[in-house]
């Protein structure tokens, strides 16, 4: 008990804190948690504490493919500046991030490295697919390219675009926080569950992935049992044979 | 370069033109105008051997070759004094569909004349083989991979031909030939799951490893290694 109580405590927690910091800068009040003369104790929930160190702390790892990335880097400079979010660190290390902002396509010879990439995460750790790519394979439905990172690894927020707007990935971004704030260590477990068998695995079972791709969208000429004899077809009067 | 104020794409718009007139400007920069040294140079040294020339692009001249010849063709551009294509600035293969044959693109540069020839030798897609040319410009080892990768050209008597581009576990096919479907022969599925089952200890040749050593997580013996990375995975 007392882990678990909703989350209409928290903005009572929150006031409870600032009183005891002091963050409020009444002039009666002297002193604070750090003052002398002040409470030396504040009580609140593990899981707020624990929630908001971590939404405060984001440290994104950038997995910047394509011209999604530019909008990443647009996203952490001046103008738009993710350090507002705890994110001034890009962390170009797996093992010091928390959260992995895929933006751009990713190929099925890079699948593997997005894979490894993500198994050295350690945990907790959260997902971004940044852009129309990552998320579903975007125009380029091709024999090349993976259709959306969710057939490789678990992700927690899309964000649409191509490529999105520095605000799309802050909104993706405050959107993982937003997460953050409503779990709890109770949930732990189950949240963070990890098996072993599963690394270096796609994310997604194999109808799943099947049903991505779905009929032939974008070529309507072409299925993959007849499109050996579709293309040998000439498709131009200029293709003719003489 | 075109001159005398015509417009830039005026050649482009004129489409493939023949170039059978002999070479009106001999010597330094000649590379516009319906003539090119080298074209009638090629034509008068090795006769039935040049096929057929045409100018692209209004000053692109193109010269197809026999296939059996190109090396001894491309030798002799890239020695004469005269010729000097020193730098083989590309080296492409173009299929047109229809059951056509591919052709292979050399795009050749002399930085003696200051002249760019293109040499397009025709291999028969029952008979995709051609002689390498890895001997005359060491730059053509990759370029020559990346064919043999996505038009399945063999190169003969080239020391490394292997994937380049696509892993080396692909065994769908050659990619950017003109009966290949667009997504490829396998399921998303089984796609997904062979990406994910790529060693990328295959990426590296025997000798590459030799060289740099093993880039493996531990250790690895090199006896360990396939001999031929195709077999592997």
């Amino acid at each position: 008990m007392g882990l678990n109580e909703g989350d209409s405590g928290d903005s009572v927690e929150a006031e409870r804190i600032s009183e005891a910091l002091d963050l409020g800068h009444s002039g009666g009040h002297k002193g604070g948690l750090l003052g002398a003369g002040g409470p030396t104790f504040l009580t609140t929930k593990v899981d707020f504490v624990v929630n908001w160190a971590r939404r405060n702390s984001l440290w994104p790892m950038p997995f910047g493919t394509a011209c999604c990335a530019i909008e990443m880097m647009a996203s952490a400079a001046s103008n738009f500046d993710l350090a507002r979010f705890g994110m001034e660190r890009m962390s170009f290390s797996p093992r010091q991030a928390d959260v992995l902002i895929c933006a751009g396509r990713v190929p099925y010879k890079l699948a593997p490295v997005l894979r490894r990439i993500w198994d050295q995460m350690m945990q907790p750790k959260w997902c971004v697919s940044m852009g129309a790519c990552a998320s579903s394979g975007g125009v380029f439905d091709t024999y090349s390219m993976v259709q959306g990172i969710d057939t490789i690894i678990p992700v927690d927020v899309y964000v649409p675009g191509c490529p999105p707007r520095p605000e799309g990935l802050i909104y993706g971004l405050m959107m993982i926080q937003e997460k953050i704030r409503s779990e709890t260590l109770a949930d732990h477990a189950e949240l963070r569950a990890e098996t072993p068998e599963m690394v270096g695995r796609p994310a997604a079972n194999a109808d799943e992935v099947e049903a991505l791709s779905g009929p032939f969208g974008n070529s309507t000429q072409q299925d993959r049992l007849g499109a050996l004899a579709q293309t040998q077809r000439p498709s131009r009067s200029e293709d003719l044979l003489p | 370069m075109t001159e005398g104020g015509a417009s830039a794409f005026e050649g482009v718009e004129r489409g493939p033109q023949t170039s059978l007139e002999p070479a009106h400007k001999e010597g330094e920069g000649s590379t516009g105008g319906p003539g090119h040294p080298s074209v009638s140079a090629l034509q008068e040294k090795f006769g039935s051997a040049v096929l057929r020339t045409e100018v692209q692009a209004g000053d692109q001249h193109v010269v197809f070759a026999e296939t059996p010849r190109n090396c001894e063709i491309l030798q002799w551009l890239r020695d004469d004094p005269a010729q000097r294509y020193d730098l083989l600035a590309d080296l492409t293969a173009v299929d047109y569909g229809g059951g056509r044959p591919l052709q292979v693109v050399y795009q050749l540069w002399s930085m003696t004349h200051k002249r760019a020839l293109r040499v397009k030798c025709e291999v028969d897609l029952d008979d995709l083989v051609i002689e390498s040319v890895v001997r005359l410009w060491e730059t053509a080892n990759w370029l020559e991979r990346e064919v043999y990768d996505l038009f399945g050209i063999d190169f003969e008597g080239h020391p490394d031909l292997r994937r380049i581009l696509m892993p080396q576990n692909y065994e769908e096919g050659h990619p950017l030939r003109k009966d290949f479907p667009l997504r490829g022969r396998f399921s998303r599925a089984e796609q997904t799951k062979r990406a994910l089952s790529q060693d990328y200890r295959n990426d590296y040749s025997v000798v590459e490893i030799a060289l740099g050593g093993t880039p493996a997580l531990r250790p690895m013996d090199p006896d360990e290694l396939p001999a031929d990375p195709e077999e592997a995975s």
